[in-house]
């Protein structure tokens, strides 16, 4: 199972909220720098007075006079005054200033008339499903955005709280019941962006990735035309049979193919499901025997998934991968 | 006329706060041991990726029982439960807490909730949505069967005991206190706890309220959180966060009590800037209040909201900026002696300002929406609650450790232990900072290898072993002490309060006379202590006909009546019992037998008050 999965690692894509890749993400990190910075002289600062008491142990403390019972006690109050109120006010409120009045313009909800394009990502348990209004493209737990433009994230839920979160482009948002959430999702260069849900969502929690596609506008117009078509008709007979163990079979009653009768809203949309990556939330590869242990055995790869295990004999499961398959 | 009933019978019926304080620590020890077992087998689970030491069914159960378990089993149980009953009538120079009958109440209530609540994890149906318990995750639909109801049902019964016990805490505080002791003369000690019962007193209806509405929309069918049916899901992280923040000061406010009680002691210097630092725990817990926002910053509010509480959450790193310097300032004009339990101190404060610097980035709403839900967060927080609030309890055990046991604890393993659970927790929390900025979310029962979590995750282990070893040298030092240590005397440390003018282990009635004061520092008061010993000589305010105790006017603390206090008394045990039966029957979903059971508690309460003590005749 680990050789399995580092197989995965291959599939590229970091979530590093220090290696940005945004206008939003960089102001971010760089924002913690500088507060890292300062944090580690406050630390020092108070490591230092700890310290000094300690090479000063069994000796008389500072404030000298032997007949005051309270020795130093007006320095000590200039000290606690100085450093405990007028230092730290001066500090946040500089850092008040600086993340709260003008980096938060970037990470907030973007302007409805300042973006391209809009992308609406549905949290379900779990995995994510993307939808391209004004197309009819539905993909699932790869999204695809075009390079240096603004994109307006939709994030809802089909059932619990989930957080859409892709730490090299943006902060992270909820997904909260009867509400839609909105970020900007930018990129500044093409590229695989990691993400993954951020709220505690159930068992799979952990299992619940995503991969951000950035590529170059007309790359992307390409791809999102190819996503807006239905499924490809299955092209040989082992294939067709394939279509019939989908359709005959409970697949359908959950999963959808565009441009055949199945259209189940519980599992992933598998219209073109031979075009991704990665399969079950960017849990396992999307290769021909991963697919077919899935199949089998989703259960051994994400303990508690919706997907029960299927008992098909061999030439079915073969027919179906070579149906899925091709499904580009 | 206080000695206690011998035997077993005699800890049953005690309403001695000393017996009650000692109970509560055996308790909360037991608490800590499973709270600690569940956070060590999530570290092994995640000691290296795709582990498979427990599953995401048994590890959701875990994360959610050490959270629960920590918070209401251990923190919050262990310093006002234990060290708040055994200290604070010692340090107010009273015989017994205001309410003693309700205080031996709120300790059976406690160990009820405690047994209620493992029970969920024996049977393998514990709670398993995470300590904050969000909806619609804990709702009926995503989480059938009792898990959940065991929690709504668990957290209210424990909120009871913790409600009794700040009540008893705050009268006990205005009322209780020796003659003389104004508020500036009381020991900060004795601030820190007011701060904390009232932070209990009014957070916990917040959460009560927030779980009945859970139990009845899972169990009666009622929508407060149900958005299809016009309810809210946020409603339940407000109402959770209402309590949820001042929670967090209510568990590390009284550890500053500690703290102030230890660092005088050790230094032979009063705390500098007393009446700053006395404001600064009263404000701190009072500012807490209004913060609670900041813990949904992601959940897409508007932005004005969120300025507002990242404001609020600025504000309220000030009155504990004004603690730190005041301790560190009383270290050094004071003469330090490094005793283990001022090490913890020290230990204490590099952990809170570690933690604290953390907790101020989170005023960053950016930074916070970015790294909220991280395991950057587990170590912010974890600075904090195992840093500021768990080593004060350290240090505390090994300061009152004479007090308790009339022993002295071996100094060398002291020490040994201190570095071990010092440079443990750092490297069991300062690489989780790493981890979270490097993407990893929390409560993941496992992470892929290929995203450089690795090293972290197996440094952290490592702390966590290191951690446990240090724990266990402390316990078994104390125990071993118990038996073999040299004996104490009254007052070995030379310490402030009123608990070290008396005998060690003190006497049933605490003080054979009734103290005078005249500072907050009375056992460096030496003309007030010579003072006590003639009276205590001539037989003047030694109320000794009686099982009676003087009461005082609640600001300046001068002396007000004489009333007779309650004796043991076996009622509080019953209505402990009673209120059980009603939680079971609750849990079971048998409503007329929860009716019936009701009728249980009204008959308890009868006999109770059947046997009220009768006014005194002096």
């Amino acid at each position: 199972m680990a050789l399995l999965l580092l197989t995965l690692a291959g599939c590229g894509g970091s979530q590093n909220t220090l290696a940005p890749h945004s206008h939003a993400a960089t102001d971010i990190a760089n924002l913690f720098w500088v507060m890292m910075a300062v944090a580690f002289g406050g630390l020092a600062l108070i490591t230092g007075l700890l310290v000094l008491a300690w090479v000063r142990r069994g000796r008389r403390g500072f404030g000298a006079d032997p007949d005051d019972p309270h020795p130093g006690e007006r320095p000590g109050w200039f000290v606690v005054v100085g450093m405990g109120v007028v230092f730290p006010l001066v500090v946040i409120v500089a850092l008040f200033i600086v993340a709260n009045g003008a980096i938060i313009n970037v990470t907030q909800a973007p302007a409805a008339s300042s973006t391209a394009m809009t992308v609406d990502a549905v949290g379900h348990q779990w995995y994510w499903a993307f939808r391209y209004p004004g197309t009819k493209a539905v993909t699932a737990g790869e999204l695809h955005i075009p390079v240096r433009t603004r994109v307006n994230l939709v994030a809802t839920t089909a059932d619990v709280i989930h957080s859409f979160w892709v730490p090299e482009l943006n902060r992270k948002v909820d997904t909260i019941p009867g509400r839609q959430n909105r970020i900007l999702l930018y990129a500044n260069r093409p590229g695989i962006y990691r993400g993954q849900c951020a709220e505690y969502c159930g068992l799979q929690h952990a299992h619940m990735g995503m991969l951000v596609f950035v590529q170059s506008r007309a790359a992307f117009r390409a791809w999102l035309r190819k996503q807006a078509a239905p499924a490809a008709a299955p092209a040989t007979p082992l294939a067709r049979r394939g279509e019939r163990v989908f359709l005959d079979g409970p697949c359908s009653s959950c999963h959808a193919i565009r441009g055949t009768s199945a259209s189940g809203f519980v599992g992933p949309d598998l219209t073109h499901l031979a075009s991704r990556n990665t399969l079950a939330g960017v849990t396992i590869p999307n290769r021909r025997d991963y697919l077919a242990r899935w199949i089998v055995d989703s259960q051994h790869f994400k303990p508690g998934n919706q997907m029960p295990n299927f008992h098909l004999s061999r030439a079915q499961l073969g027919a179906l991968v070579a149906y899925l398959e091709g499904l580009r | 006329m206080w000695q206690s009933r011998p035997g077993v019978l005699g800890w049953v019926m005690t309403t001695d706060h000393k017996r009650i304080g000692l109970l509560y620590f055996w308790t909360t020890l037991v608490l800590f041991g499973a709270g600690g077992a569940e956070a060590l087998i999530i570290r092994t689970q995640l000691i290296q990726p795709n582990q498979h030491v427990v599953g995401p069914s048994v590890y959701d159960q875990l994360f959610t029982m050490h959270g629960i378990t920590m918070i209401f089993f251990f923190i919050i149980p262990m310093t006002t439960g234990a060290f708040g009953n055994y200290l604070l009538p010692l340090m107010l120079g009273a015989r017994d807490m205001a309410f003693p009958r309700m205080n031996a109440l709120s300790f059976w209530i406690f160990l009820a909730s405690g047994i209620f609540i493992y029970t969920s994890l024996f049977l393998g149906i514990a709670p398993n949505a995470g300590w904050f318990n969000y909806v619609p995750l804990s709702n009926a639909k995503f989480d059938p069967g009792h898990a959940i109801d065991f929690y709504c049902l668990g957290i209210i019964f424990n909120g009871i005991s913790s409600s009794l016990t700040a009540a008893n805490f705050i009268v006990t505080i205005l009322k209780m206190r020796a003659p003389g002791m104004s508020f500036n003369r009381m020991p900060l000690f004795c601030f820190a706890f007011l701060a904390a019962s009232w932070g209990l007193l009014f957070a916990l209806p917040s959460l009560t309220a927030d779980t009945i509405f859970l139990f009845l929309d899972r169990n009666v069918g009622t929508h407060f959180f149900d958005v299809a049916k016009g309810g809210s899901t946020l409603l339940w992280q407000h109402l959770f966060w209402i309590f949820g923040h001042p929670e967090v000061y209510i568990l590390i406010v009284p550890a500053f009590g500690i703290a102030t009680e230890i660092i005088p002691a050790f230094t032979q210097r009063r705390v500098v800037a007393f009446p700053l630092v006395a404001v600064a725990e009263l404000l701190v817990v009072f500012i807490g209040f209004g913060v609670w926002a900041h813990h949904m910053f992601a959940t897409g509010m508007p932005t004005i909201t969120v300025v507002f509480f990242a404001a609020a959450t600025g504000v309220v790193v000030i009155p504990s900026t004004i603690q730190v310097f005041a301790w560190c300032m009383t270290f050094i004009t004071g003469n330090a002696r490094f005793k283990t339990p001022l090490l913890f101190i020290a230990g204490f404060i590099f952990m809170f300002v570690a933690g604290g610097l953390t907790g101020i980035m989170f005023l960053a709403v950016p930074f916070d929406q970015q790294v909220t839900d991280t395991y950057f967060v587990i170590a912010h927080f974890h600075y904090i609650i195992f840093g500021a609030a768990v080593f004060p309890i350290f240090g505390g055990m090994y300061f009152w450790f004479p007090k308790v046991t009339g022993k002295l604890y071996f100094e060398l393993p002291g020490q040994i232990s201190f570095w071990l659970i010092f440079l443990g927790t750092n490297l069991l929390f300062f690489p989780m900072h790493i981890v979270g900025l490097e993407g990893m979310p929390r409560r993941n029962y496992t992470y892929p290898a290929g995203l450089g979590w690795g090293p972290e995750n197996l440094a952290e282990t490592i702390g966590s072993y290191i951690t446990t070893v240090g724990i266990v040298v402390l316990l078994a030092n104390l125990v071993v002490s118990w038996f073999r240590g040299l004996p104490a005397g009254p007052d070995p440390w030379h310490g402030a309060t009123l608990e070290w003018t008396i005998p060690s282990p003190p006497p049933e009635y605490n003080f054979a006379v009734i103290p005078k004061v005249s500072s907050a520092y009375a056992n460096w008061d030496y003309a007030d202590r010579e003072e006590d010993r003639r009276k205590l000589a001539e037989g003047v305010m030694v109320l000794e006909q009686g099982h009676e105790q003087p009461v005082s006017s609640p600001v300046d603390g001068w002396w007000a009546e004489i009333v007779e206090m309650p004796h043991d008394s076996p009622w509080p045990i019953v209505l402990a019992l009673a209120i059980s039966i009603v939680f079971i029957l609750l849990l079971l979903h048998l409503w007329m037998g929860f009716c019936f059971a009701l009728a249980g508690i009204v008959l308890a309460l009868l006999g109770w008050h059947g046997e009220e003590p009768q006014e005194s005749e002096a």
